[in-house]
């Protein structure tokens, strides 16, 4: 079947990548770190690896070892790397050259980034077949339009001649993998490719880079650190962590028994969940709201009530008005009509005609702790200001409630002079959620908390809201689009859709059928640890054609 | 309308209003100068009647505000005015139009400013992108230093030195850059070399530095990495992927020192007696020949207006979001 490939004839199931013993160092921090291990990896032709482990496990420096290539501030230190018989740790730049773009391809992780924004699609797509002299101009162009149609772009013969501005992030990422496929490679490299994708994006997106790959017998290197993705994705699975293999198993072998602990945590994750717990006790009331950026409408009449200390979890995709129903909770953005109560008082809409004490009792937490946080200021400032602007504390007050507050986050006093650099993903997260708290509120709105973390650091931040929840008898509006996370925390469900409420009601009501249209897409989207989902979500598309 | 088209004009519209202010500027800030025109001219021993009579002969007796919109609704129509110099007062009426003036001398000005640009700009953008080619190599640092040693000498000295070497040691170009009307152009071009030689070594080196920066900054970008993962070579890398993306900061530059070329060259042109606008300006300052003054100004605000708003439309045209909207 793989009469397309120009290559020399080797059957699949050769060898054609064979990793041994490779050690990388980063340079970060003034000095050099190992952040590859010794890892071994090998792969067939046609074989798909699906590569998982935390941020930081170095996963991604491994996947572009693969082709010899080392990112600035990295630097291959030893082992080898042999690709069907050349290795690519002694090559010589122009010698890897020759390989990239022609016989081992890259997928980026953000399609928006990654696109030269000077240059229309089809000219980046075609660009390294013709540089390599795999294909004349008109043939790679004309070959491109077929790949594009086979990846179920809309529109497969215009699209290649729009400006990557011009096109969605879900279609960029499904013409990136034809730009790498253009030269029908014998080996891809998927760097995340679809971390950056809302869920029903994903799946097509999956579907389309699983069917191409197959079509033309490409092995495959599938770097992320979602399980559910991996498992519809590869034949088998390695997991790493700190830059050392853990384990290395066919996918549902892996799956069904993970022999590592580690592994098993990381599995173990998705099954947190919550038991659902209905209150009538409205503490804040959102009641047929309008909103609108300049002259863009972006919320069409929405109301949600928040019941006191339960958890209302607001899910949809990017752009359907999540997070501006919680900046107009916060009056950063005066709603056109419509008004917001707490505990039965309308608030004012607009954020410097409310008092004080209405600033202080609701609070948030942002996606990106990063940024949230100024980055000259220590741990105890950040978490101290909120406790001299609202309580008025100072001096070995101030200085005894920030410890509180950093035991409430299960961290200890020695983190009071550290600055948000010198912090952990997770640990920063922590810090948001004490400086949240510090203020004594009676509601937090989280905007994508757990977005931005790995599964396990999630996890944690997750427990510790729910610990802080029953202690503190407070509420949340948990903003997300990740429905694990709703299992895991939610009490109601609101679900949005492009501005509008579509479904609102108690979490079991809202996740079991029957559903509106948008909730079934949205919930059957999700992946599953089951390997076989993509395929039988496909087969019940078809049948229902 | 295309929004490019709307852009563009709107920034024209702000351009026009730019130098409208400006225009209040010059004419308060030369209010403000101290002395009387009439007095300076006429000497201590002139009585008051006949300062007087001059002052109303050129307009001074009018409030300010008056001889402002006077001003203004001339330089409109395209009426500079007439100098204050050669007056009748001072014997018989020789006084000329500022535009008869001024013309000859900016033709000048633009010729050696548009001989320089021709020179420098080129060479700018070569070194700077072959600089970002071969960054941390021997050539690139030699280019940068090099650049920043003539940028880091006053530029009388570089005039200074470029005489000693190519006109007293090795007599190839004249020492004096004087041309008149009649001079022919390839005459011309001969006798300038080395003001134009000098305005090079001066300007070339911030446009090739920003060029070279504006390079590098892109290339840290996901999109270079991809060029290159895609087997794209180095130099194709460079100016496909990254220059087409760098040209706005680089035509900011560029428009900030060709603006330099026509309004900051007065030193150059001493050295070299070249009759240029700058030359002209300083004298009026010192003679009070406020019509010359003030549209020397008002040229030199256009100037800077005029090529940072062709920077902006670079910047807009080369911007494939604004030129191809959704």
């Amino acid at each position: 079947m793989n009469t397309e490939n120009e290559n020399p004839p080797s059957r699949k199931g050769d060898l054609i990548l064979e990793m041994r013993n490779v050690h990388i160092d980063g340079f970060s921090d003034e000095r050099w770190h190992e952040i590859v291990k010794g890892v071994d990896l090998t792969l067939k032709r046609g074989e798909v690896l699906g590569l998982i482990g935390e941020s930081g496990a170095g996963k991604s420096t491994l996947g572009l070892a693969a082709m010899g290539f080392a990112r600035p501030g990295c630097k291959i230190t030893g082992g080898s790397i042999m690709f069907d018989g050349i290795d690519l740790v002694k090559a010589s730049e122009d010698e890897k050259r020759r390989l990239w773009g022609s016989r081992i391809a890259y997928v980026a992780q953000s399609a928006a980034a990654a696109f030269n924004p000077a240059h229309r699609l089809v000219e980046q797509t075609v660009e390294s077949t013709i540089d390599h002299g795999i294909q004349g101009e008109e043939a790679a162009m004309k070959d491109a339009v077929e790949l594009y149609r086979s990846l179920q772009l809309p529109n497969p013969e215009e699209i290649g001649f729009r400006y990557p501005h011009q096109v969605s992030g879900g279609q960029l990422q499904r013409v990136m993998t034809a730009m790498a496929m253009s030269a029908r490679p014998d080996l891809i490299i998927f760097d995340e490719p679809t971390t950056a994708l809302d869920v029903t994006t994903q799946v097509e997106v999956l579907k389309a880079m699983r069917d191409i790959v197959d079509k033309y017998d490409t092995a495959a290197i599938y770097i992320t650190h979602d399980l559910a993705v991996v498992a519809q994705m590869a034949d088998k699975i390695k997991v790493l962590r700190y830059g050392e293999e853990v384990e290395e198993a066919p996918t549902r072998q892996m799956l069904e028994k993970p022999e590592q602990p580690y592994t098993r945590s990381l599995w173990a994750v998705r099954s947190l969940e919550k038991p659902e717990d209905i209150s009538d006790d409205i503490i804040l009331s959102i009641r047929h709201v309008d909103a609108a950026y300049s002259d863009v409408k972006v919320l069409h009449d929405v109301s949600i009530n928040l019941p006191r200390g339960r958890t209302v979890a607001v899910v949809g995709e990017s752009g359907s008005g999540k997070s501006t129903t919680a900046r107009v909770i916060t009056g950063l953005l005066p709603p056109l009509a419509g008004e917001v109560t707490f505990k039965g008082t309308p608030l004012p809409s607009r954020l410097k005609d409310r008092t004080k004490e209405q600033l202080q009792k609701i609070q948030m937490i942002y996606q990106m702790a990063d940024t949230a946080m100024n980055p000259r200021q220590t741990v105890e400032v950040i978490i101290g200001r909120p406790l001299t602007f609202y309580l008025g504390l100072s001096g070995r007050a101030r200085e005894k409630r920030v410890i509180e507050l950093l035991e409430m986050i299960e961290l200890d006093e020695s983190f009071m002079d550290r600055l948000p650099g010198e912090l952990s993903g997770g640990q920063k997260q922590r810090i948001c959620i004490a400086r949240a708290l510090a203020a004594e509120p009676e509601i937090i709105i989280c905007d994508e908390v757990t977005s931005a973390l790995d599964q396990i650091v999630q996890e944690g931040i997750l427990k510790l809201l729910l610990r802080l929840q029953k202690e503190l008898n407070i509420s949340y509006l948990f903003i997300t689009h990740d429905i694990a996370t709703v299992r895991a925390i939610s009490d109601e469900i609101v679900v949005m859709f492009q501005g509008k409420v579509i479904e609102q009601g108690p979490k079991t009501e809202v996740l079991e059928p029957p559903y509106p249209e948008y909730t079934e897409l949205l919930l059957s989207s999700v992946p599953e640890m089951d390997p076989d989902w993509l395929s039988n979500l496909t087969e019940l598309e078809q049948a229902a054609k | 309308m295309h929004p490019v088209l709307a852009t563009v004009l709107q920034r024209l519209g702000l351009g026009l209003l730019t130098l409208f202010v400006v225009s209040i500027i010059i004419f308060s800030s030369i209010e403000l100068l101290p002395g009387d025109f009439g007095e300076a001219v006429l000497g201590q021993a002139a009585t008051e009647d006949t300062v007087a009579a001059f002052r109303k002969e050129l307009g001074l007796d009018q409030p300010a505000w008056k001889r402002y919109i006077d001003w203004v609704a001339a330089v409109a129509q395209g009426d500079l005015g007439t100098s204050f110099s050669g007056r009748s007062s001072s014997g018989v009426d020789r006084s000329r139009e500022v535009i008869e003036l001024i013309a000859p001398r900016l033709e000048n000005t633009l010729f050696l400013a548009a001989y320089a640009a021709l020179i420098s700009v080129p060479l700018a953008l070569f070194l700077g992108i072959t600089a970002a080619l071969y960054r941390n190599s021997i050539y690139d640092r030699a280019v940068n230093a090099a650049t920043l040693t003539t940028i880091s000498t006053p530029e009388f000295f570089v005039a200074y030195i470029l005489i000693l070497l190519l006109a007293s040691l090795n007599p190839i170009f004249p020492s004096l850059a004087n041309i008149t009307m009649d001079t022919p152009f390839l005459e011309r071009v001969y006798r300038t070399a080395l003001p134009a030689l000098t305005l090079t070594l001066v300007i070339v080196a911030h446009m090739m530095r920003m060029t070279r920066a504006a390079i590098i900054n892109l290339l840290a970008s996901p999109y270079i990495e991809m060029a290159r993962l895609k087997g794209v070579s180095r130099s194709k890398v460079i100016l496909k992927h990254a220059l087409p993306n760098a040209w706005a900061p680089i035509a900011t530059v560029i428009a900030f020192n060709l603006a330099y070329l026509v309004v900051g060259v007065v030193v150059v042109e001493v050295v070299f007696v070249y009759p240029g606008i700058g030359q002209l300006m300083v004298d009026a300052v010192t003679t009070r020949d406020i019509p010359v003054v003030q549209a020397c100004a008002l040229i030199f605000a256009a100037t800077y207006i005029i090529l940072n708003l062709i920077a902006d439309i670079i910047g807009i045209i080369t911007n494939p979001r604004l030129l191809h909207p959704r």
